[in-house]
Formats: C-alpha cells, sequence, structure tokens
C-alpha cells in the first residue's frame, strides 16, 4: 500500500527466499571477495563477445539464484530484470531461457533496487507467488556503450568511476524467510546541472539525499531506525556530498551510512573514485548485506541504489545528467 | 548551504582537482620518450639502409605506429595513456592506439560493419580537422605567394 507520498509498505509480507551474486575476477579480489556465489576468473567470463559476458553473469545469478531458493523453474511467476545496455540487451536475452513472464526495467544503476521494488509490489499484491529480480552489469560493455574502447589510452580524471563486473538475483515471495522486504521509496528523477559523465557521484548526490529524506519522512522514521544505509555508487567523491547535503536538512548519516561501490573494491585496484553499475549495489546487497542480516549482524537496512541517467548522444548536445534513486528497506524476520 | 542553484559551485571541493603539475611533468617525460625512440628509429634506418633524414621519416612512423598498435593489443597503452596522458595521447602513437582500440573492440560486429566501420571513430575527427588545417594553411599560402609574387 502506498505510504506517504513515494513510498510503498509491504504489509501482506513480502520476502526474499534467497538471493545469488556473480562477480568478475577484480571484484573477486575485493574486500567482499568471499560473498560472492561465483566468480569468472576472467573478465571474458567464458563469452565469445562482451556482451555475452554480460549474458553469462546474468543467466548464471539468475540459475543460482533458482537452485538455492529450491524453486521449481515452472512455478516462477514473474522476472523483473534490467541492465545497463541499450534496449535491456542483457536482461532480455537471459529471459529467453525461462518460460515466465518478463518485465524488463531501466534506472540506470538503480535497476538492481528498482527491480526488486516493484517484484517486492507484485507479490504484495498477491496476484504472484514467486517474482525473481535481477540486474547485470559490466566494465567492458559500459564503457563500450557510455565511454571509449577498453584499450583506448584516454586519462580518466580521479573523479571517474569503474564499472562492477556482475550481476545479482533475489528471488522475492510472500513465503516466509528470514530476510523480508519491508517497503521501498521510488525516486524522483532530479538533475542539479551535472554535465560531467566521468564525475557521476557529484551528479548522483541529490537524487540520493532526496530519496533518504522522503523516505524518512514517508515512513516517519530516523535515521537511528536503520543500523546501515547504504547507497549504491556514489564514489568517493558523491558520498560526503551526499552527507552534507542531508546534513544541512538535519539529517546525520555519518555513522549509518557507506557506499557500495567504496565496499567492493581495494584502495589499490585502480578504479578512481570508486565503482558503479548495477551490479555495484547488487553485488553487496545480495551478497554481504543478506549474510549480515541473516546472522543477525544487521536487523535493518536502507539500499538505495542510485542511477545516472546518462545518454552519450545527449551529453554531446551539452544536456545535463537526470539522476534518480530508489530506496528499498531489508528487515531481519523472525517471521519463519 | 548546497542547492540546486548554486550546486555547481558549492560542490567544488569535493572533486578532487587533477595534479597539473605532476601531469605536465609526466606527459613531458613520456611524450619526450617516444620521441627519443622515434629519433632512434630515424638513425637506425639512415646507418642500416642508407636512407636520407627525409626517406627515414616514413618508416619510423610505421614503425612506431606499429609498436603502438601491438602495445593496444596486449592491453599496454591504455595503462600508459592514464599515467602519461597527452604525453602518449599527442604523438603518432596515441593517433594509432584510437584505431586499433577501435578496431579491437568492435571486432565482434564483423569486418566489415564491425572493424572496418568502427576504427576511425575517434581518429575521423583527427583526420578531418588535419586536412582541413592542411587546405587552410595551403591556400593562405598560395595567396601570400600570388600576392608577395616571389
Amino acid at each position: 500500500m502506498k505510504q506517504g507520498k513515494q513510498s510503498w509498505l509491504f504489509q501482506n509480507g513480502v520476502y526474499i527466499i534467497d538471493t545469488a551474486t556473480v562477480s568478475g575476477p577484480k571484484e573477486k579480489q575485493g574486500p567482499l571477495g568471499s560473498t560472492f556465489d561465483y566468480s569468472y576468473e576472467k573478465l571474458h567470463c567464458d563469452g565469445k563477445t562482451w556482451e555475452q559476458a554480460e549474458q553469462n553473469l546474468l543467466s548464471k545469478a539468475t540459475n543460482l539464484c533458482m537452485e538455492k531458493s529450491g524453486i521449481r523453474e515452472d512455478a516462477l511467476d514473474l522476472i523483473v530484470s534490467g541492465d545497463l545496455l541499450n534496449q535491456n540487451v542483457t536482461s532480455n536475452y537471459v529471459a529467453r531461457d525461462y518460460s515466465s513472464s518478463m518485465l524488463c526495467v531501466f534506472g540506470a544503476c538503480s535497476t538492481s533496487m528498482e527491480s526488486l521494488a516493484i517484484a517486492g509490489s507484485l507479490i504484495n499484491s498477491q496476484d504472484n507467488q514467486f517474482a525473481l529480480a535481477a540486474t547485470s552489469s559490466h566494465y567492458a560493455t559500459a564503457e563500450r556503450q557510455f565511454r571509449y574502447p577498453t584499450e583506448y589510452g584516454g586519462q580518466k580524471p580521479d573523479t571517474a568511476t569503474s564499472t562492477v563486473t556482475g550481476a545479482g538475483a533475489a528471488l522475492v515471495s510472500s513465503q516466509t524467510s528470514h530476510i523480508q522486504v519491508e517497503g521501498a521509496t521510488i525516486g524522483q528523477v532530479i538533475d542539479y546541472g551535472a554535465q560531467d559523465p566521468l564525475d557521476m557521484g557529484s551528479a548522483m548526490a541529490p537524487a540520493a539525499a532526496n530519496t533518504i529524506l522522503q523516505h524518512l519522512t514517508d515512513f516517519n522514521r530516523e535515521v537511528n531506525d536503520y543500523d546501515l544505509i547504504l547507497t549504491g555508487d556514489l564514489s568517493s567523491v558523491g558520498t560526503p556530498i551526499l552527507k552534507k547535503i542531508l546534513y544541512q536538512s538535519g539529517v546525520d548519516i555519518e555513522t549509518v551510512h557507506d557506499d557500495c561501490g567504496l565496499m567492493i573494491y581495494h584502495q589499490d585496484q585502480n578504479i578512481f573514485a570508486g565503482g558503479s553499475g548495477c551490479a555495484s549495489s547488487a553485488l553487496v546487497a545480495y551478497g554481504h548485506v543478506i549474510q549480515q542480516l541473516r546472522s543477525g549482524n544487521l536487523n535493518r537496512v536502507l539500499v538505495v541504489a542510485t542511477g545516472a541517467l546518462l545518454n552519450p548522444t545527449m551529453m554531446q548536445q551539452k544536456e545535463s545528467i537526470p539522476c534518480i534513486a530508489h530506496g528499498v528497506v531489508l528487515k531481519r524476520s523472525d517471521a519463519i | 548551504m548546497i542547492t540546486k542553484d548554486n550546486y555547481q559551485q558549492s560542490i567544488k571541493p569535493y572533486q578532487p582537482k587533477p595534479n597539473l603539475i605532476q601531469n605536465c611533468i609526466k606527459a613531458f617525460v613520456v611524450g619526450g620518450l617516444i620521441c627519443v625512440v622515434g629519433q632512434g628509429l630515424t638513425v637506425l634506418y639512415m646507418e642500416m639502409f642508407g636512407f636520407t633524414a627525409k626517406e627515414a621519416g616514413n618508416p619510423t612512423i610505421t614503425t612506431l605506429i606499429l609498436i603502438a598498435a601491438i602495445l593496444t593489443g596486449f592491453g599496454v597503452y591504455d595503462k600508459l595513456g592514464q599515467f602519461a596522458g597527452a604525453g602518449s595521447a599527442v604523438p603518432v602513437t596515441g593517433f594509432a592506439n584510437s584505431i586499433a582500440s577501435a578496431a579491437l573492440e568492435h571486432k565482434s560486429e564483423g569486418l566489415v560493419l564491425g572493424v572496418a566501420t568502427n576504427m576511425f571513430k575517434l581518429a575521423g575527427s583527427v583526420i578531418v580537422f588535419g586536412t582541413v588545417a592542411a587546405y587552410v594553411v595551403g591556400l593562405i599560402r598560395f595567396t601570400a605567394q600570388t600576392i608577395l609574387g616571389s
């Protein structure tokens, strides 16, 4: 049901049966490397092309998720999936292997939580029993579509981010489990006029701030109600800007905030200001966060996936970058 | 106070500034070293094949292009580019890298529509403006010569 201005409360009980995370080689070497279900040893991820590589990531994640959940494929009502590539090719090509309905979504790097929020809502409506929320991103496919050829020797500034190679999937259901999807806050498109596609942290920070403030208002909650407020890929540039904007609005998230893009890699892994991409929030939320919720180290987490709705043609036409952020509340549940 | 109206200004302190002096030194050293290699090749061609300095120019450039294309294929040139910036982008090796990297990238779409169509994606603008500039300079020179009557 609608909660406040932009939020949904899943009052009928929405749960994550299980999740799966699949990463590339660089992510495996990072601090969260051991939390992933599977990691490819090479960036090509057993594919002949980069696009096939990303499909293999997503396909592996969705298959693993179904396998771990122990749900038969014909019981799956719906897939909600999206990625960064034109026409969402990764998601659509992977969905060919499934016989369930498919809803394709695009929210740039916020797709992870957008798909989870939509899946949650469709389960909460009690019209569906099992929905799979999935997303992926790949360093090389994103580079070639949004920037330059991967081997091009151009110099990137320190504000740039590095696209995370990986995929994550979550099976959402009305059946109880240890992880409850309590609700979601759907973001507005926010554009503060940032025009630098190599500084998406700055561009996305206002969108993240807007969604977090709206979430706290809609649910009438305080920062202390959360053990962790996680943003998707604000990087080391956008993170302090987010904190500053929120602080000015009387909200101090310093003690509970972390950014997925800053958690995935070690600082010496040549990733500039941090990781980005749909897989940034998906790998951390569906891996580390779910495990921490299960073990009881965390009780309630707000994951705010941030997306820069960037288009290279619009950039060349000197337009600014519209951004969006979607938040989903994951909660440890004793319902089972 | 960060607001929508002053956003670009007020977030400047949070955006890391490029270290211009350090970048200039790196570009100077790497760009200079590439030129030293080029000079070495010129001398080599003059000594070994008896070319004049002018005749040795073309094989020198060709060899530099070959080296840059091979380094691009081995995934080295992009790392050099991140370190050296303009130092490795401005010489002919940077031009070769922009073509080789685009060609490699689009190999997956086939030889004609992939490699051939896309290989000048980045270098095309250099060729266009190079040709236009040569035309303009040639025209100025021709006009000056006609007027001055030399």
